[in-house]
């Protein structure tokens, strides 16, 4: 139905642009006036005032549509006396009703699911029919309405530019949608999740064992389940987890990437540079399920088998094998910006310093690098924020069990591995276990703007300093 | 310590520090030489699949069909017993233990096979034909050398008796290497010697294409408004300040996003490209807004002034000069945005990807796989065949990575202009 309506709009607004512009054309030849606009810019006042109306309306719509039908049928079926204790059975039902209709149900059904369905048919007819008349109603009182303007306007040029700058800024807005939908959707299950748990038993509790949660809706879990429940969130191994592999990984790439940040910036030829620094890059654009799979199948094996030698017992998920294979997928971010960094301290500083009779290293080691170090820190934040939002390397290679460790050869977990193991597979929503992925959503999602606030803020800083 | 001296050791401590710059960066091309070499190594011969060429008889008795039957009679026809018939006659087994270790040999589809050949040329009944099968991936690991012989019995998947039966193939050159159409063909399956990435293809494809449909229109206007048009005001700040942010918000927060809002609240279909397309769009609009502005500011201002000293409006020097001339530098931002957005993983995890999908998907709105997820997944199962699928998918992934790139680097080269 919608592609039909898309259709049938795309082709009134077309033959409106062609009408549009060959009625002014003949109107400015017949009255042998000269029109502000070309003749094209009245088809384009048109079709704008066509589509972008029944558009706007067709999409939202389409986007409430199925959530008011679904509500309206579950309280049918609740009139006509079917039984649900909470949403997930109510969805169940939906689902059931809506195969019916379809004709994709194969189980009983009994009377109450079949006048359900019958009533489901005549909503979707009634609301589908209603779409229909709708839009046909607005594209005609939009088509009848700029007809009427275009007819004494001599500017229509001004008012087609008008009216795309407006689309420009509503895609621009979108940016400022996708935050404010980033955070609702964080927010709106956490706080769900924060009436069962107390913050600060989430904040400062040492152990973390969601699957002791029971999957079932929150409200309905009693005082005695909620007193069990109360140590299985603790945030604490999760962040030690998370912050160990991290620094693991800034071991790798902070003095790997730094110093060949400094080797690209100061010593290389252009050719080397001109070869070296794409083939750098290459790391940051390879896939994290690649270094995942590298990690949990080539060096977590190899860390155990070189353990074994030394009679060490290395977990196969060790943080070290993560943290280590991190480390390399960091090292561009750390050494391109650092590159870009140390490049644009002032060349005056440097010949200063040579002038006195110091040698290249200790120019950059005492001139260079102290004066580039806001914006050196600024880039090793950020690669600190990329690497605790980092998935894929550590779901496959880092454990799963939350244990407080500082020995590199244990494995250990992170928030990122515990969103994913909880929402892997079959999900129950308002049981205080999903919910919880939610908040470790929220609390990486703060902790990574922080870093990359205080990043951002550091590099501008340092840029303005010397521009 | 005399002058000299400490000028020698100045110098030695300057040819250190040249040196460590030069292991690091030595250091990081190894790691690149490492990786590409470690997945190559594994993935190359899953292009390659083991067949079994074998002497099929069609038996008119067992296959209960007449000369000249249908396509439909030969698809309901049951070619079971046809197919076990002949495959026993592979190799002289004693007794029933022995003939069902024989028929393990083969793969699970042997009579979809046996029965493709036969759909092929109908005048097949009563008449014998040589075929290629496809082996089991037991088989198919030990023929490639993937798979330890000198193993104790009890720690092999494959028995001393399967071996003798290899061995006897081996000998008498029935066990050869093809190429391995299933690995293209097939979706998702258990069986590791079936298994391909067909679905995963299409999945990425589509989802690309519907992130590429939703993120560059909408990337370029934006750009083009915030470049050419937004008044230095708080709303612009504030605008700036966001697509800085959601560009460094970590992958898997989109994948929540997804959960909740496509998901939960809209109710698309789960596990389809529609809603990955759509996810991936979100994550990739402020990675392709900061190269499409970039590019937009590259072009000098003396192009604009021209435009409108000739009495063309705002707009009409914005879409008639400056973005025909920002155009190559926005086309290769978005490609390696779309590069970026088709290595994507943990976001498809949350939005169900991870289901097993068997078909390959044939609309956007079908459940489906992806490549990166399906990576993801074959890394997780058991199955010594799987190692070498996984490390081929890498192998097609980071190929269109490549592409893509060279690209991008392509367009930027060829069509950008210089403007000092």
């Amino acid at each position: 139905m919608n592609f039909v309506l898309l259709f049938l709009i795309t082709i009134f607004s077309l033959s409106l642009f062609f009408y549009g512009r060959s009625k002014t054309k003949s109107i400015s030849i017949e009255k042998n006036i000269r029109l502000n606009a070309l003749p094209k810019f009245y088809g384009y006042y048109l079709v704008l005032w066509c589509s972008i109306p029944a558009l706007v309306f067709l999409l939202v719509w389409s986007l409430f549509e199925p959530v008011i039908i679904k509500s309206i049928i579950i309280e049918t079926a609740a009139n006509q006396g079917a039984i649900f204790n909470d949403k997930n059975e109510a969805n169940l039902i939906y689902e059931k009703i809506k195969a019916i209709h379809l004709g994709t149900y194969f189980g009983d059904i009994d009377s109450i699911l079949k006048e359900s369905a019958l009533a489901y048919a005549k909503f979707i007819n009634i609301f589908t029919n209603s779409k229909v008349v709708l839009i046909f109603g607005i594209i005609i009182a939009s088509v009848i309405y700029s007809l009427k303007k275009i007819k004494n306007n001599n500017k229509a040029r001004d008012d087609v530019e008008v009216i795309l700058k407006g689309l420009l800024f509503v895609s621009s807005l979108i940016a400022i949608l996708t935050t404010l939908g980033i955070i609702f959707s964080l927010l709106f299950e956490s706080i769900k999740f924060f009436s069962v748990i107390n913050i600060f038993d989430y904040l400062f509790g040492t152990n973390w064992s969601p699957q002791r949660a029971f999957v079932r809706d929150a409200s309905s879990i009693t005082v005695a389940e909620l007193e069990e429940l109360k140590d299985a969130f603790g945030f604490i191994p999760l962040i030690a987890g998370t912050s160990f592999i991290a620094f693991i990984a800034m071991l790798v790439a902070v003095p790997i990437g730094l110093f060949s940040g400094i080797y690209m910036a100061e010593y290389a030829s252009i050719k080397v540079r001109r070869i070296s620094k794409p083939i750098i890059e290459i790391l940051a654009g390879i896939p994290t399920v690649v270094y995942g799979f590298f990690a949990a199948l080539t060096v977590g094996p190899f860390f155990r088998q070189v353990g074994e030698n030394f009679g060490l017992t290395v977990s196969s998920e060790s943080a070290l094998a993560a943290g280590l294979i991190m480390g390399i997928m960091i090292i561009p971010y750390v050494s391109s910006l650092s590159d870009d960094v140390i490049n644009s301290v002032p060349q005056s500083l440097r010949d200063g310093s040579y002038a006195v009779g110091a040698t290249k290293s200790e120019t950059i080691k005492q001139v260079v690098i102290p004066a580039a170090l806001p914006g050196i820190i600024g880039s090793v934040l950020l690669a600190v924020s990329r690497a605790i939002g980092e998935t894929m390397i550590v779901v496959m290679a880092a454990g799963l069990a939350a244990n407080l460790t500082i020995n590199p050869l244990e494995s250990t977990t992170t928030i990122t591995t515990q969103i994913v193991m909880i929402l892997v597979g079959d999900q129950e929503f308002d049981s205080p276990k999903t919910q919880s992925a939610f908040a470790l959503g929220l609390t990486l999602f703060i902790a990574t703007l922080i870093l990359n606030y205080i990043a951002q803020r550091a590099v501008k800083k340092y840029r303005e300093k010397y521009d | 310590m005399t002058k000299e001296e400490r000028l020698k050791k100045r110098h030695r401590s300057e040819k250190r520090f040249r040196f460590y710059g030069l292991a690091s960066i030595l250091v990081a091309l190894l790691f690149v030489v490492i990786l590409v070499q470690n997945i190559f190594s594994k993935g190359s011969s899953a292009f390659k699949k083991t067949v079994i060429t074998t002497e099929i008889f069609f038996d008119q008795d067992l296959l209960e069909i007449q000369n000249g039957a249908s396509q439909e009679e030969i698809m309901e026809a049951d070619f079971y017993d046809v197919m076990i018939e002949n495959l026993i006659k592979a190799y002289p087994a004693k007794d029933r233990a022995e003939e069902d270790e024989l028929l393990k040999l083969f793969s699970g589809d042997a009579e979809i096979e046996i029965k493709k050949a036969f759909l092929k040329d109908n005048d097949l009944l009563g008449k014998t034909i040589t075929l290629d099968l496809t082996a089991s991936d037991d088989i198919d690991q030990l023929h490639k050398g993937n798979y330890p012989r000198d193993l104790p019995e009890e720690r092999r998947r494959i028995s001393d008796f399967q071996l003798v039966i290899y061995d006897y193939f081996v000998e008498n050159k029935k066990i050869s290497k093809n190429f391995n159409n299933y690995f293209f063909n097939n979706g998702d399956s258990r069986d590791p010697e079936l298994a391909g990435i067909g679905g995963a293809l299409v999945g990425s494809f589509y989802s690309i294409l519907i992130c590429l449909l939703l993120a560059f229109p909408v990337a370029v206007l934006a750009s083009i408004y915030l470049e050419e048009f937004a008044p230095k005001n708080k709303i612009t700040d504030f605008i700036e300040i966001n697509i800085n942010n959601l560009a460094a918000v970590p992958s898997i927060v989109y994948g929540l996003l997804a959960l909740q809002i496509l998901l939960a609240t809209i109710q698309l279909p789960r596990s389809t490209p529609l809603v990955a397309g759509i996810t991936l769009a979100l994550m990739t609009l402020p990675r392709i807004i900061i190269p499409c502005r970039a590019s937009l500011k590259a072009v000098p201002p003396s192009i604009r002034e021209g435009a409108l000293a000739v009495g063309a409006s705002k707009f009409q020097s914005v879409f008639h000069h400056v973005v025909p001339l920002a155009l190559p530098g926005t086309l290769s931002g978005t490609i390696i945005g779309l590069a970026q957005a088709l290595g994507e993983t943990a976001p498809l995890i949350l939005i169900g990807m991870v289901a097993f999908v068997v078909d390959i998907p044939s609309s956007p709105v079908d459940p489906s796989s992806s490549l990166p997820v399906q990576v993801y997944l074959w890394s997780e199962s058991a199955e010594r065949g799987f190692v070498e699928k996984t490390s081929a998918t890498i192998m097609m992934l980071l190929s269109f990575l490549i592409v893509m790139n060279f690209i991008a680097v392509y367009l930027r080269q060829k069509f950008e202009k210089r403007w000092n």
